[in-house]
């Protein structure tokens, strides 16, 4: 891969956000670590057959979440295109519409391969929901550049959406209650995910 | 990541891991410095007053970049041309500013606790661009920052302060700061700048520059303020050089890989040699382009919904984590 992925810095880890922690226990898996799988092995083959030029393709995942995402995805692309995927990420704290009704999100690396000029950027995100998170990105994206197309892949899509946004690649939709809370899962030890539910009050 | 404050006016009163908080904050602006498009969207609709009660000219800019680097509205507000001079108080002038629904006020006063006072009146946000002999905020976490981002760690770090350190507001700020994250700080310079009384904040006080320098990995030089310099506290400019002014022979004392630091701006030939100013050794202008950075980190952090807005803690943050909305 490229060298525009770095790890997220440990110092500025989300976890640490207010509000951000789930409660302990979930309502219910969406996705089991197989069903995550096949998910993301979809998504990375309509991305590829959709976009079959690996030169012209930039996957951008949004952080934090997205970025994960991104990642095991580029891993599937490279099976095909050995050495020639580009991976980015992208921090929209910045660029959120909603600084004074929040804590001040942490501020991660933005780090997108030198010239997206002319290229397709596929933003990749774990979970869309309202699409705010996705009309944040776009602006910070149109300051680095200017793709010739963008593109969206989730792995998970949920209901609710606030702003005229719709994905071009889902690996799985999902139905869920506005206050309810979808998580990706990593586990650290072995690289296994899954997508938890938890209701929210 | 921890930042509630609404306003930022002294490094003594943060923690650690505040000051961390800002440091990581400010990496992140300082990478969209190096973009060709350098604007944010963040302050956008927001207004922002310099309100320059004691002339400064770099500190005023630096804010007036990063609040316009971030969209806010900034007006510049000096006491030359102010009604301060017509002899309104601080306190109406500042609220006669807020009765203009400005966001924030970033003030520079002679009197130490002037921020403090505005904070306690005001609903805006307050950053202290300093006050009196009291502290410097940002140009103390601007001097961490470029600390850390050299060396990778502040914690062991040693740092030695020369000049007059009684009256610096830099000097206070850099000591709260460096021993919160865990520096030793040495401070150097005449008796009469350094009293003894430092040693009570847990500094080491000498008085001669090669045992200063000796250990030390950051030498942070103060500018002698001649302007406002009692004529007592030393005999003159001369003597100050010869003692306490780093010159390139001194220099061979330092350690491998000591830095020189400079808040600006520079009395060259007085605190530090021409070409030791613009030596491999010194930082200076990286401090400058730091400290826009680091201005930037505070702005964004103290427009978030903070601890006064126990109104929108019932509502979660949007999503909750920013991957998921």
């Amino acid at each position: 891969m490229p060298a525009a992925s770095r790890p997220p810095a440990p110092a500025a880890s989300p976890a640490g956000t207010v509000d951000a922690s789930p409660p302990a226990r979930p309502a219910a898996v969406l996705l089991s670590p197989s069903a995550t799988q096949r998910a993301l092995d979809h998504l990375a083959r309509a991305i590829a057959r959709a976009h079959p030029d690996p030169e012209e393709l930039v996957l951008v995942g949004i952080q934090t979440g997205g970025v994960q995402v991104a990642q095991l995805l580029a891993a599937r692309l490279a099976r095909q295109w050995p050495g020639r995927v580009s991976v980015g990420q992208l921090d929209i704290a910045m660029h959120r519409d909603d600084l004074d009704r929040r804590l001040a999100p942490p501020v991660h690396p933005t780090t997108v391969p030198e010239d997206i000029a002319g290229k397709v950027v596929v933003l990749v995100d774990d979970v869309l929901s309202t699409g705010r998170t996705v009309r944040a990105a776009l602006d910070a994206l149109h300051d680095l550049g200017r793709p010739r197309a963008v593109r969206l892949a989730v792995l998970v899509e949920r209901p609710h959406r606030e702003l005229p946004i719709r994905p071009d690649f889902v690996g799985k939709t999902v139905r869920t209650a506005p206050q309810d809370r979808v998580e990706v899962e990593v586990n650290p030890a072995n690289g296994v995910c899954r997508v938890l539910l938890y209701r929210g009050a | 990541m921890t930042w509630h404050r609404k306003d930022l006016l002294d490094l003594q009163s943060l923690s650690a891991e505040e000051i961390r908080t800002v440091l990581d904050t400010a990496r992140e602006f300082k990478a969209v410095g190096k973009r060709p498009i350098k604007k944010l969207p963040t302050l956008r609709g927001k207004t922002v007053v310099n309100l320059f009660v004691e002339p400064s000219t770099r500190t005023r800019i630096s804010f007036e970049l990063a609040a316009q680097r971030l969209s806010a509205d900034v007006i510049n507000f000096t006491a030359e041309a102010s009604s301060l001079r017509k002899g309104e108080t601080l306190k109406d002038t500042a609220r006669n500013l807020e009765a203009l629904r400005v966001d924030t006020i970033i003030i520079r006063h002679s009197a130490a606790g002037a921020p403090h006072f505005l904070a306690r009146v005001l609903e805006a946000h307050v950053v202290n661009a300093g006050d009196g002999a009291h502290e410097h905020p940002t140009q103390g976490l601007l001097d961490l920052f470029t600390m850390r981002e050299k060396f990778g760690r502040i914690a062991g770090l040693k740092v030695t302060i020369v000049g007059d350190i009684l009256y610096s507001r830099v000097a206070r700020s850099n000591i709260w700061g460096l021993q919160k994250l865990g520096a030793q700080v040495t401070l150097c310079g005449p008796p009469t700048l350094v009293p003894r009384a430092f040693e009570a904040l847990g500094c080491r006080v000498v008085y001669r520059l090669e045992e200063a320098l000796r250990e030390a990995d950051v030498i942070n030089l103060l500018r002698i303020q001649h302007e406002r310099q009692r004529r007592s506290a030393f005999p003159g400019l001369g003597e100050y050089t010869s003692l306490f002014g780093i010159t390139r022979a001194r220099l061979a004392e330092l350690r491998p890989g000591a830095l020189i630091m400079h808040p600006g701006p520079i009395n060259r030939g007085v605190e530090v040699d021409s070409d030791v100013a613009d030596g491999e050794r010194s930082v200076i202008l990286e401090q400058v382009t730091n400290g826009l950075a680091v201005r930037m980190a505070v702005l964004y952090l103290i427009h978030s919904a903070h601890a006064r807005s126990a109104d929108l803690t019932g509502e979660p943050a949007p999503g909750g984590a920013l991957a998921h909305t």
